[in-house]
């Protein structure tokens, strides 16, 4: 399964399902982080951790571990 | 009366509209229960229509306290109408929480912000058709600028009148119908224009609507089978289905009317921020920030400002503009070097910097440097301490610039203003008051509302700096710089701030906190905060290192060590607690674009914050100033019970206090009456405890004492100020006294283990307090590498 982890920065990818369950889920998805939408890999924190994404036009962080809960095409 | 409710997601510009709809007719408190805060106000030329500000929020989902705040309040007490502040350059996600404000039966008016920003980007937004689409009214505004708002409100009184409801977002037609299921379900048992909103929330299965409807076991059965028929047919959980379609519902009414020019073109935020977080000039840039904030807060402005406030306002008095304060300053340095800088005077000092001790270098550096003023303060703190070693400082400085003497005195030059407690004492004097009358209200009331209001200038400094921080965006990446580090150990990114303000003062960095959106990080930085050795501490410090390490120079980094280790262990062992459990922070935070914030919002945030630590914390620290006066100026002298505003510290109540509490650090190494008073004293504030050593015998303590002693100081439960700043900040009596308690127990505890195996190591075992000790240790490797609590799962 890849994840949105393993997106390279600078590299989109289409959000096929959300895993895992609880706020945090729910957060992601309140973000607008929803199936099929495009997520662009934005840049990765100077301290390895968060990432920082751009989807629906605006930009957005989220750690790694979270990252890894989103499956992508 | 007319009620609107302004909800809008966070940065969208919710405070700039709040303010300019209101002016200065604000009400600053908290919603009950909760810290978080809440905003009301009169809308101007309105005295009939309250404006009621919504925490800023992104969803109306259960699981924030800004959340459950927003919805409780639309729910239950049912404004006449919701204006919705939406940032039209974010339409997409800020219509999401407009899907959901249209399903709760109030009239709703949505206000586009950012207009003038859309507009000059060369996008284009089709009010007019948007407004049909959602069936209700919706307004263009620049909060900012100020364009449109009241114009905005105008429309929301009218449509409030009008009490037509706009139809809600539409779904795809299966989850239509399992909606609908639930609406016969609970028809009946809810308010006609809420039901579709309570059918929705009982969908996605939300525990608080459950509650709330008060439903039997039966009905919720009933629900939960539409809900796993829709779930397996649409192989999803419900609340990402209700999302999902959400989000769709907003791409279908956009459609058409929004059109975005230069997609993928960089905006100048954009540019900015590959700038300031770029990978190898983000950690850089950052330590500029927050070097840049601690020089202008702690090193310059804001001491400038505390000194003036301590030293001026609540001290002597201050020259005016500073006029005549350079001729008054030239002055006493002359008069300093020629009577009292003298050849046997600096000879005295200098066979005190001999015997090591301490402060005596710091004043002979200042009399070698002819500067009265820098002398004149080390003076104030440590000349006690001299005396005591048999180097009388005090006898030439009286002649120099006692009472009686020729020294310049500052109203001879320019225009002096007297300070608070000069013009009370005089005008108290002239009326002949009482003298115990006279030091209650000079010592105590005023002494303690000039602790209060000394902190206030370089707080609003500070604040003044956050307010520009949060509102130009760089916040936000503050915490997506030093997440990675500080979560590890239960903290937020954002938790650096306060630690830095705190190497300044444990107040204003315990208020910094405030930035922390999240509950349970909030707390834990506000509880580690003032384990960082503040500068009121460091005195404590210099006088221990002095006078029983010979002035080792280990002993001030081993002092930071420890409070660090302290805030990391802490992290480390609430995190696991079942207290803090419950509530992991989930780090999803948006990164707001780079905005210049306007000088009117920076400087209400500043002003809102200050005044609230004015009043909350103020009350605290006010009545501790009194009850420390009254214990301090009644004692027992020669048998007798009596009032002396000149009593010694060994014959007041407090040194009695002291006296009858001293066994409880006998554990820990210290239980004598001196330390025991300097550690109370300590309460008032942390630099006292050196005027305590000063004033009572301070032989007789090993190195392991004192040491045990200097660790408990800087650990234990902070001086008063700081603690009114914890009860502000935590707006809890229970995590108040549950900060504390936990401090003064985490100090006490390490220094039993300390002094414990410090005897044991040195070969004088005390075999009781060994057994504790160990069992001590014990208990906190059990609270360091247990497993965390795990919080039930609720189904």
């Amino acid at each position: 399964m890849k994840t949105l982890r393993d997106v390279a920065v600078g590299q989109s990818a289409t959000v096929v399902k959300l895993h895992g369950e609880g706020k945090v889920k729910r957060r992601i998805m309140d973000m607008g982080i929803t199936k099929g939408i495009s997520v662009y890999v934005r840049k990765v924190a100077p301290l390895g951790d968060p990432l920082e994404l751009t989807v629906r036009g605006y930009e957005l962080s989220i750690r790694k571990a979270d990252a890894q809960q989103i499956e992508v095409l | 009366m007319i009620k609107i409710a302004l909800a809008g997601n966070p940065n969208s510009g919710k405070t700039s509209l709040f303010n300019v709809l209101t002016g200065s007719n604000q009400f600053v408190g908290n919603w009950p229960g909760v810290t978080v805060e809440k905003k009301e106000g009169k809308l101007k030329k309105h005295d009939d229509v309250t404006v009621v500000d919504l925490p800023g929020i992104y969803s109306l989902s259960p699981y924030t306290e800004e959340e459950v705040v927003a919805r409780n309040f639309i729910v239950n007490e049912h404004p006449d109408v919701i204006l919705n502040i939406v940032d039209g350059t974010n339409l997409e996600r800020n219509l999401y929480l407009t899907t959901q404000l249209v399903e709760l039966g109030v009239p709703v008016v949505v206000a586009i912000n950012l207009m003038d920003v859309i507009k000059k980007n060369g996008d284009q937004l089709n009010t007019a058709e948007l407004s049909r689409r959602f069936g209700c009214p919706v307004v263009e505004i620049s909060a900012l600028k100020g364009t449109g708002c009241l114009e905005a409100s105008e429309v929301c009184i009218k449509h409030a009148q009008s009490k037509k409801i706009q139809p809600c977002v539409t779904f795809a037609q299966s989850v239509e119908q399992a909606i609908a299921k639930v609406e016969g379900i609970v028809q009946g048992k809810v308010d006609r224009l809420q039901q579709r909103w309570f059918a929705i929330k009982l969908l996605e299965r939300d525990s608080r609507a459950q509650k709330f409807l008060k439903l039997d076991e039966q009905t919720l059965q009933q629900i939960e089978q539409v809900v796993v028929e829709l779930e397996t047919a649409l192989d999803d959980d419900s609340e990402s289905i209700i999302t999902n379609e959400r989000y769709v519902a907003i791409e279908a009414l956009i459609k058409g009317c929004y059109h975005k020019q230069n997609q993928g073109k960089l905006t100048v935020s954009d540019k900015i921020d590959k700038i300031v977080t770029n990978r190898f000039l983000a950690l850089p840039i950052f330590a500029l920030v927050m070097f840049l904030v601690y020089f202008i807060s702690v090193s310059t402005v804001g001491t400038w400002a505390t000194d003036w406030a301590n030293d001026g306002l609540f001290g002597d008095g201050f020259h005016l503009f500073g006029i005549g304060q350079g001729q008054y300053e030239q002055a006493v340095n002359d008069h300093a070097t020629e009577h009292l800088f003298t050849q046997d005077y600096v000879e005295i000092l200098q066979n005190a910097v001999e015997n090591n001790v301490v402060g005596a270098q710091e004043m002979l550096d200042a009399v070698t440097q002819g500067d009265f003023f820098a002398f004149d303060e080390a003076y104030g703190v440590y000349a006690d301490v001299l005396v005591e070693n048999g180097h009388d400082v005090v006898q030439n400085y009286e002649i120099a610039f006692g009472e009686n003497s020729n020294a310049p005195s500052p109203e001879q030059y320019g225009v002096w203003v007297p300070s608070i407690p000069v013009l009370v004492g005089n005008g108290l004097e002239a009326i002949n008051c009482a003298p115990w009358l006279q030091s209650l209200v000079i010592d105590g009331i005023i002494g303690g509302v000039g602790a209060v209001l000394g902190f206030v200038p370089q707080m609003l400094v500070l604040f003044l700096l956050l307010a520009f921080l949060e509102a130009c965006g760089y916040m936000a990446r503050v915490a997506f710089v030093m997440d990675k580090l500080f979560r590890k150990f239960g903290l937020s990114g954002k938790s650096f701030i306060p630690m830095l303000i705190g190497t300044g003062c444990s107040v204003p960095g315990i208020m910094a906190s405030r930035t922390i959106e999240n509950a349970s990080d909030r707390r834990m930085t506000i509880i580690t905060t003032s384990f960082i050795p503040c500068g009121a501490k460091l005195p404590i410090i210099a006088l221990i290192a002095s006078a029983l390490f010979g002035g080792a120079w280990w002993v001030a980094p081993v002092a930071y060590f420890i409070g660090v280790v302290a805030v990391v262990l802490s992290g480390i062992m609430l995190k696991k607690s079942k207290l803090f459990a419950g509530d992991v922070a989930p780090f999803v935070m948006e990164l707001p674009q780079y905005r210049m914030p306007t000088f009117v919002n920076l400087m209400r945030s500043t002003w809102e914050r200050g005044w609230s630590f004015i009043k909350k914390a103020g009350t605290i620290i006010l009545l501790a100033s009194v009850v420390i006066w009254v214990g301090s100026t009644l004692g027992v002298v020669d048998g007798k019970f009596l009032f002396d505003t000149e009593m010694a510290l060994e014959n007041s109540l407090l040194g009695y206090v002291g006296n009858a509490l001293s066994w409880l650090f006998a554990p820990l190494g210290f239980g004598n009456i001196k330390a025991t008073v300097a550690t109370i004293m300590g309460l008032v504030a942390k630099e006292e405890v050196v005027g305590v050593f000063g004033v009572l015998d301070f032989g007789g303590m090993t190195q392991l004492q004192s040491f045990s002693f200097l660790i408990f100081n800087l650990l234990c439960a902070p001086c008063f100020a700081a603690m009114g700043a914890i009860k502000r900040e935590m707006n809890s009596a229970k995590w108040t006294l549950f900060a504390l308690g936990y401090q003064t127990a985490l100090a006490y505890s390490v220094c039993l283990v300390v002094y414990q195996f410090g005897l044991l190591f040195s070969g004088t075992p005390n075999v009781v307090g060994l057994i504790f000790a160990i069992a001590v240790l014990g208990g906190f490797g059990f609270f360091l590498f247990r497993p965390a609590y795990k919080v039930q799962k609720q189904k």
